[in-house]
């Protein structure tokens, strides 16, 4: 597909092209076929980005059936066909990633999906006060704050030496070995990924619910429904939609975990615990050289991806609800 | 509707601050720790929630032409290159995708949202920058990464909602397609370039990966260094003179940690202000 669509951007432009030189367009719609051709100039740079970097890149996976020798470059290295993916699937320490992959997404669907939600009711309740502003601007912040950070704050607030111990420790209280613990490592990745991204994931929820009708609730609440029902007859339906929406497309993208935030702390606590399909692709490839052989881990985890978002919102057109495209 | 009762009130009063204090203590404590003395700190267990007597010692320490401030440098000036190009090639294509008519408008639509679903990988995407010869240049944190999908649909959509008269009177004043999204489009769209170029002014700021990736050490933007120093907790070794630094005191780790989170926290007013607004448009139009 990804040819096809490259063939015929491809002819656009060398029609573009062609109709340069002469200066004079065909006349046929007028402004409208002039104005066309500035606009395909415009489209040219940020065009070529993406034919360079995503399509040329895309091309490069064909590593993933080559045994990648630097001297000969992605091209000249030699075909050794499916091997790469036969010694991947007999990998124990791949499989290992997978699974550690899928746990820890399961968790984050678990445990961090619902706090944006019961946030943002919250938040919906304080209607249009300046606290629910202030609230709303101290929640979104931590979004904007680098992995990094994230982790080094993390370190500094819940470390041996870090605030809780040593409140804990001032107080005679036993101290939390929590980070560098691998049985404490997914917990804990859990809790950053709610502390930077639940505050920021208010917002699809709070637009929902800003679309309700108040006068729904005058209505309920006069035929005598009290707020749990207020809230499960007229909240609840309003945001469904988006709920439903926003879980299928995390199941879409179940093989991808956040990377940067594993990254960081996998040699704290080691590989059997923190080994995730990305940065085991990043281990074996550029930290272990075996280019064509990470590839092919990347790729399987791109193709299974893709048929995941793709089937993830078919579902969601089978459910009646919009999808991400259509 | 019935007053809620005091019960809930209180209740909702207690999240609230949880939420307030659980985002802004850390901070409190890192900026805190940066400003006492060495001796406090340790005294204290590592940490300091109100410096007794505050100095800018550590600041000065890494301020005064080392390590950290040639990082600081880098990090500045690839956030404002990148920034700027990345923005200019991420309105010109969301103008000319944003145009009804335009050459071959709805293919290359299609496949830059296929690049959405399906991602080239790190391997090659690497190799592609190792064969291009862009190892070891700061063009490999901009170039890789010059145009973010979801930020050139949420300027189409900006740019669609324009009223189409606006368009049709700056044609009939015989205005060309440069010229309208110049004159035109641009000065209207201030609110949506600026959600859009601090989106991509602080994914730059915040970026490390890539410099771990296509960077030598003494090339290092801010992130990278605050990584091997304090999220590793490793010495650095200057590139001028050669010397290995031994691990940095508490007061400098947290320095350096509030010297990478400030430029964040001076924009985020300005982001505040627009995003929502910015933010929602392109969500409902993807």
């Amino acid at each position: 597909m990804a040819a096809v669509l490259r063939e015929r951007a491809g002819t656009e432009e060398v029609r573009a092209a062609r109709r340069r030189p002469d200066g004079a367009p065909p006349r046929r719609k007028g402004f409208q076929s002039r104005g066309s051709l500035a606009l395909a100039l415009l489209m040219l740079p940020g065009l070529a980005y993406f034919l360079l970097f995503h399509y040329g890149a895309l091309a490069g996976n064909l590593i993933a059936f080559k045994e990648y020798v630097p001297f000969d470059g992605i091209w000249g290295s030699p075909w050794v066909g499916t091997g790469n993916f036969r010694r991947m699937f007999e990998d124990a320490a791949f499989w290992d990633a997978v699974i550690n992959t899928l746990w820890i997404a399961v968790l984050q669907i678990v445990f961090y999906f619902p706090v944006p939600l019961a946030l943002a009711l919250l938040l919906h309740t304080l209607t249009y006060s300046s606290v629910r502003r202030f609230v709303q601007s101290v929640a979104y912040l931590p979004h904007f704050i680098s992995w990094v950070i994230v982790v080094a704050l993390f370190q500094q607030v819940l470390g041996d030496t870090g605030l809780l111990n040593s409140s804990l420790d001032g107080m005679g209280l036993r101290t939390v070995d929590i980070i560098g613990n691998p049985d404490a490592f997914r917990p804990l990745t859990v809790a950053q990924v709610i502390w930077k991204d639940a505050g920021w994931g208010t917002i699809i929820f709070l637009a929902a619910l800003a679309q309700v009708d108040e006068q729904q609730y005058e209505a309920a609440a006069i035929d005598g429904a009290g707020p749990w029902r207020r809230f499960w007859h007229v909240t609840l339906p309003a945001i469904r939609p988006v709920i439903v929406l926003l879980l299928i497309m995390r199941l879409g993208d179940i093989l991808s975990v956040g990377f940067e935030q594993m990254l960081l702390q996998r040699d704290a606590v080691g590989p059997e615990t923190a080994e995730i399909i990305d940065t085991f692709v990043y281990y074996q490839g550029i930290v272990g050289g075996d280019y064509g052989f990470a590839a092919a881990a990347g790729l399987f985890k791109g193709v299974i991806g893709a048929l995941l978002v793709y089937a993830a919102n078919k579902v969601a057109h089978r459910l009646g609800e919009q999808g991400v495209y259509r | 509707m019935e007053k809620p009762k005091p019960v809930t009130q209180a209740a909702k009063a207690v999240a609230l601050v949880a939420v307030v204090l659980l985002v802004c203590v850390p901070f409190l404590v890192i900026v805190s720790t940066s400003l006492a003395s060495t001796d406090e700190v340790v005294e204290n267990g590592g940490w300091v929630l109100w410096p007794t007597e505050p100095s800018l010692d550590a600041y000065r320490d890494i301020l005064d032409g080392g390590i950290v401030t040639h990082a600081l440098g880098v990090s500045a000036s690839v956030t404002l290159a990148g920034t700027l190009l990345s923005l200019a090639c991420t309105v010109t294509l969301a103008y000319a995708l944003s145009r009804p008519g335009v050459f071959g408008g709805k293919p290359v639509l299609l496949l830059i949202l296929f690049t959405f679903l399906f991602p080239p990988g790190m391997i090659p995407s690497f190799l592609l920058v190792k064969e291009l010869g862009l190892l070891d240049s700061y063009a490999s944190l901009v170039l890789p990464v010059l145009v973010n999908v979801f930020n050139l649909v949420v300027l189409r959509g900006f740019f669609q909602g324009i009223p189409e008269e606006l368009y049709e009177a700056a044609r009939l004043d015989g205005a060309g397609d440069w010229r309208v999204l110049w004159s035109v489009v641009l000065p209207l769209s201030k609110a949506a370039l600026a959600v859009v170029g601090l989106f991509y002014a602080v994914a730059y700021w915040n970026s490390w990966f890539y410099a771990s990736l296509y960077l030598e050490s003494d090339h290092w933007p801010l992130q990278q260094v605050l990584r091997t120093y304090v999220v590793a907790g490793s010495g650095l070794t200057d590139a001028t003179t050669g010397e290995a630094t031994v691990t940095a005191p508490q007061t400098v780790q947290m320095a350096v940690l509030v010297i990478a989170t400030v430029p964040i926290l001076l924009v985020y007013p300005f982001l505040q202000k627009y995003f929502t607004k910015g933010v929602l448009t392109g969500a409902i139009k993807s």
